[in-house]
């Protein structure tokens, strides 16, 4: 075949075909390592006969049978190996390929990937490490880059990644089919991994930095997802919350490396692609009505999104969404976010109340003491004002964080000295 | 004498697990490169469509009478997009489609002429 690939083809290709063959061979040896072994030691061959034979036309049928067959021989020569397969099951694989494909398309891959993922983010890992595990086996990412996301060296990412396979091994993994309740409950665990992994990259100042990728591979598991169960909605209200808060990158830092806030940002820089996507899939959500936490928080974003500018926004319904969200998944901090959108709509004193009660719960967060502060302003309270920006001036975790607060003393201190209601800089 | 020229669709499929991996840049690249196409045919290009991704998608199923997620066809490659050409003769979109293939990794393009164009009946019929 005189074809030539272009040179970053079979690289994509074999990313793409990752989760796939991953899942698949994970079902067969029922061993992670084995299984990512397996799929890099079939990549290694793709890489060889590909550009010679020109690429097959089911690459992840394709993978899988070779990567099977080198485990099988790997297996084989370490000689602890149950009953093998037949000679003419694992050879003459060109022939098989047809065949394979048919049994591929079944639904059979569905779970697989659900299973693959629903390890990676088993109960027994932290947070961090199911994020690490799902990068690496699932999303292909090397561990380098991994571990300069969480800014960890190399050698302790290695091991982080080994241990959290070892636990994953040592731990009963169920293999059988999920049934369809089963199945929702590994969907809602899934979601919050994938979010976890999004929001890893979101933190990340810069957006063009290792970390800041993590946000394309939070939305790629997530449209993964939607690839094999297109009908779920909270899984389409969490990539429309993805794709939302994604819009924003460009925006929602300024030049000086400080985040701008929602109001003060440049809407011209939201990227209306993502916007436009992100509405169409919050609508398809909408008409499943069940709605959930992504769904009610994507369609949060989606007000900011559709308003053409900050004093456009709809705080009124985006109050009702919060309320909502609250029924969902009530949390301090969803009140607390709630009070932002009531203090628009019925004032600051109604927002203070709200959030009055919350002191104890938050009193060691840094946005609490930051809105409590913002709202006793509001209300011509500088003194109160005062103590609230310096409490969450002392919590701040962030430069960033502490330089928006300062902003706020020195405001209130330049008005002080001009004898200004401080009211007037509300709002 | 009066050549009368065809309408063609030339739809574009991929394997969609293969361009969402694309990082925001390497689809830059693409665009880029197709661009360039664009331009040099710009005088045959009728409508050119990108399409969302198929999570996007929502089909109507007449028998079932029911609207469900998803594409209509689950498909190794799925249609991505497709342009509406104006050209002479077949060959001549083969031509173009060559050019984008060349700008744009992996893929198929289908070729397809148009019967009808514009759906008040004010534009051009089959040629």
């Amino acid at each position: 075949m005189d074809e030539t690939l272009p040179p970053d083809w079979m690289e994509l290709r074999l990313i793409a075909a990752r989760p796939r063959v991953v899942a698949a061979l994970l079902r067969y040896f029922r061993n992670l390592d084995l299984a990512e072994e397996a799929y890099q030691e079939a990549s290694l061959r793709a890489l060889r006969t590909w550009p010679v034979n020109g690429p097959p036309r089911d690459a992840e049928g394709w993978l899988i049978m070779v990567g099977r067959n080198a485990a099988l021989d790997h297996l084989r020569k370490q000689a602890r190996m149950q009953e093998l397969p037949s000679e003419e099951r694992i050879s003459d694989l060109d022939d098989r390929e047809a065949d394979l494909v048919e049994r591929l398309d079944a639904a059979d891959y569905r779970d697989d990937i659900l299973r693959l993922l629903f390890i990676c983010c088993h109960p027994d890992l932290p947070a961090t490490q199911q994020v690490a595990l799902a990068l690496r086996i699932v999303c292909g990412v090397s561990v380098r880059d991994i571990a300069r996301a969480f800014l960890v060296n190399e050698r302790a990412m290695e091991q982080r990644i080994t241990r959290a396979k070892a636990r994953v091994a040592a731990a009963a993994v169920e293999f059988e089919t999920p049934g369809p309740v089963e199945r929702a409950e590994r969907f809602a665990i899934v979601a919050a991994m994938v979010y976890l992994v999004f929001n890893e990259g979101y933190t990340d100042a810069d957006t063009n930095s290792e970390r800041a990728r993590l946000c394309t591979e939070g939305i790629r598991l997530a449209r993964l997802m939607l690839g094999l169960f297109p009908a779920e909605p909270e899984m389409m209200g969490l990539l429309a919350l993805m794709l939302l808060q994604h819009a924003r990158r460009h925006a929602r830092i300024g030049p000086d490396g400080t985040p701008v806030r929602l109001e003060d940002q440049d809407r011209t820089l939201w990227d209306r692609k993502a916007i436009a996507e992100a509405l169409v899939m919050l609508d398809k959500a909408m008409r499943h009505r069940r709605p959930g936490p992504y769904q009610i928080q994507a369609a949060i974003a989606a007000l900011h999104a559709r308003a053409g500018a900050a004093d456009a926004t709809d705080w009124a319904e985006i109050n009702q969404l919060y309320i909502a969200l609250e029924r969902h998944a009530p949390s301090p901090v969803v009140t607390l976010n709630r009070s932002v959108a009531l203090a628009r709509v019925e004032g600051a004193a109604a927002a203070l109340a709200l959030i009055e009660p919350l002191a104890d719960a938050l009193d060691g967060y840094f946005y609490f003491h930051g809105v409590r502060g913002h709202f006793l302003e509001e209300l011509g309270q500088p003194q109160g004002a005062r103590d609230a920006y310096g409490r969450a001036i002392a919590l701040a975790s962030t430069a960033a964080e502490a330089i928006h607060i300062r902003a706020q003393l020195d405001r209130l201190a330049g008005s002080a000295q001009a004898a200004t209601p401080a009211n007037e800089f509300g709002g | 004498m009066e050549v009368l020229n065809m309408l063609y669709t030339l739809l574009c499929y991929n394997d969609e697990t293969m361009t969402s991996a694309w990082s925001e840049a390497e689809d830059a690249a693409v665009m880029e490169r197709l661009d360039v196409v664009h331009r040099k045919w710009a005088d045959n290009m009728k409508p050119v469509v990108r399409l969302m991704p198929t999570s996007a998608a929502t089909t109507y199923r007449k028998v079932e009478k029911l609207i469900t997620d998803g594409p209509y066809a689950e498909t190794k490659e799925q249609l991505l997009g497709f342009y509406v050409v104006d050209v002479q003769t077949l060959e001549q979109a083969h031509d173009i489609v060559r050019d984008l293939a060349e700008a744009n990794p992996g893929g198929a393009y289908e070729v397809r002429p148009v019967m009808i164009y514009i759906p008040d009946g004010s534009g051009p019929k089959d040629g």
